[in-house]
């Protein structure tokens, strides 16, 4: 891999596009994220950030465009070099997904005893060095159902660390946390990035949170990335919709009305 | 695509391409015996109480109703035979894959429906793991195996119920209970039942995973499944069980 070039995008999408039931959810979107970065995806509910990272992933195809990751472009890989692929991306999923049927040690040597033959006793000190870096090692005998959210999504984490990814993808990772875990899982993203080396893209509409540890943003509308820069460069952009996003507002180029009738037509209305 | 006649058509073929899917994972999962011994307790050893006790009731039942048909015509001493034969061909297979289907079907649908419902199955996949061939196809292999198992131990506790009745009861002589039974029944009728049980292992799990599988990732969804987990099952086995019986017959 060609680690010299320090400004290679690891993730390139270039014009996509793509439709769900004839409704586009991106048209003409592009997007990079460099090798080493924390790269924010942002964007307000409903503008295909998950169908992003589904797309990313190769669980869906493009309609149009081109999306690569790690230089290979995914829709036109079959099934053998996907999964491939997907061995050197780690993704944490919204809720942690975390095999209910297996413990908290388990389900971190989940993706280990699946794609490796390591002897038990290497297994079991790579599992517990994972979950020291996510400060659960003292939780390893636990079942999924017995934690709280904060704890799930740090399990998540050290199991898609579990592999070694060199790319890790982070779907909504601070939706439904107190305070503390959602400092705890904003840190864990900021020093994992920095000591593992590795690329992430980071999912979410926490406009406060994700601007202290990211590099890069991408705000999302419309099915297009409508800015990008440094969380600071889209603080000060005058746009409508980023200063709408950025500032939270209720109304604006994202309408805080569902598109009616006439108001008062309506009202007036005879009964029918 | 409201046409009724046509959406079943359609399901078929979605659950003949499934079956297909599954089968091609089958030989992959069985290199990893420990899922598959876990599923046999889970299909089987959970349904045991429930068969056992639902054998015992259904083969005193056979007893008594037997005995009062059997009667009429002064032949109550094949009172043996006629318990054993209708246990061991039509109502031991039928009655332990409605069984099945109730008890463990239902748990299958939901476990994979839930998986379904909070990503684990979409997990696995992004973690480059087929859920068919580490969720799907142990549990299909699973319920297979533990479906004749059950129908074995349905009938044998039926027996015994109908001899309960009959001979403990109402008193029908014990040496020609038992030694018409072992003249009349032959080993073709043992296959029979043994076949008929087998296949309704199959379609009972088979629409288990299918629906657990495909649920839609919402609490409710994963109830209808449930739901039409059973009804399936139900009907698919007593349509094979018809097809099944005319085809021994036959031959």
């Amino acid at each position: 891999m060609g680690d010299s070039a320090p400004a290679e995008a690891v993730v390139d999408v270039r014009e996509l596009r793509y439709a769900i039931d004839g409704r586009a959810i991106f048209d003409g979107l592009n997007l990079r994220a460099l090798r080493g970065q924390i790269t924010a995806v942002m964007g307000p509910s409903g503008t295909g950030k998950t169908t992003l990272l589904r797309l990313l992933m190769g669980a869906v195809r493009p309609d149009g465009g081109r999306l690569t990751v790690f230089g290979e472009e995914v829709a036109l890989l079959s099934r053998q070099p996907l999964y491939a692929l997907r061995r050197r991306i780690g993704m944490l999923f919204q809720n942690g997904a975390l095999m209910s049927d297996l413990s908290v040690f388990e389900n971190v040597a989940f993706p280990l005893r699946a794609h490796t033959r390591l002897p038990e006793p290497l297994l079991r000190r790579l599992v517990l060095m994972k979950l020291q870096a996510v400060g659960l090692r003292g939780a390893a005998d636990m079942a999924p159902g017995a934690l709280s959210g904060g704890m799930a999504r740090r399990v998540a984490l050290a199991r898609a660390i579990a592999m070694d990814p060199e790319l890790l993808i982070y779907d909504e990772p601070f939706v439904g946390l107190d305070p503390i875990s959602l400092g705890v899982i904003l840190r864990l993203i900021e020093t994992l990035n920095a000591t593992l080396g590795i690329t992430s893209i980071v999912v979410t509409h926490d406009v406060e949170e994700i601007s202290r540890i990211a590099h890069q943003s991408y705000l999302l509308a419309g099915g297009r990335a409508v800015a990008a820069g440094s969380p600071a460069e889209l603080r000060a952009t005058a746009a409508p919709v980023v200063n709408q996003f950025m500032k939270g507002l209720p109304d604006g180029p994202v309408p805080f009305h569902v598109p009616a009738p006439d108001y008062r037509t309506q009202l007036l209305e005879r009964d029918p | 695509m409201n046409n009724p006649l046509l959406n079943a058509i359609v399901r078929m073929g979605r659950v003949a391409l499934f079956l297909l899917r599954v089968l091609g994972q089958c030989l992959p999962a069985l290199r990893n015996p420990r899922l598959l011994v876990a599923q046999i307790y889970n299909a089987g050893a959970r349904s045991l109480i429930i068969v056992m006790l639902c054998g015992l009731f259904v083969g005193m039942v056979l007893g008594l109703q037997g005995y009062d048909l059997l009667q009429r015509f002064g032949s109550e001493s094949a009172l043996g035979v006629a318990a054993a034969l209708g246990l061991v061909r039509e109502l031991g297979p039928v009655i332990t894959a409605l069984l099945f289907a109730g008890r463990a079907g239902t748990a299958l649908t939901s476990e994979i429906g839930l998986m379904r419902a909070t990503d684990q199955l979409t997990a696995m996949e992004m973690m480059a793991v087929d859920p068919v061939r580490r969720v799907v196809a142990p549990r299909f292999l699973g319920g297979i195996i533990a479906m004749p198992l059950l129908t074995a131990i349905f009938n044998v506790i039926g027996i015994f119920g109908a001899q309960l009745i009959g001979v403990g009861l109402i008193g029908v002589e014990s040496g020609s209970f038992w030694s018409q039974m072992q003249s009349q029944v032959e080993h073709s009728d043992i296959n029979e039942g043994l076949i008929k049980s087998l296949c309704f292992g199959v379609a009972c799990s088979l629409m288990a995973v299918y629906e657990g599988f495909h649920a839609e990732p919402t609490a409710e969804g994963v109830g209808l499944a449930t739901t039409r987990t059973v009804v399936s099952s139900a009907v698919l086995t007593l349509l094979l069980d018809y097809i099944l019986t005319a085809a021994f017959l036959n031959s």
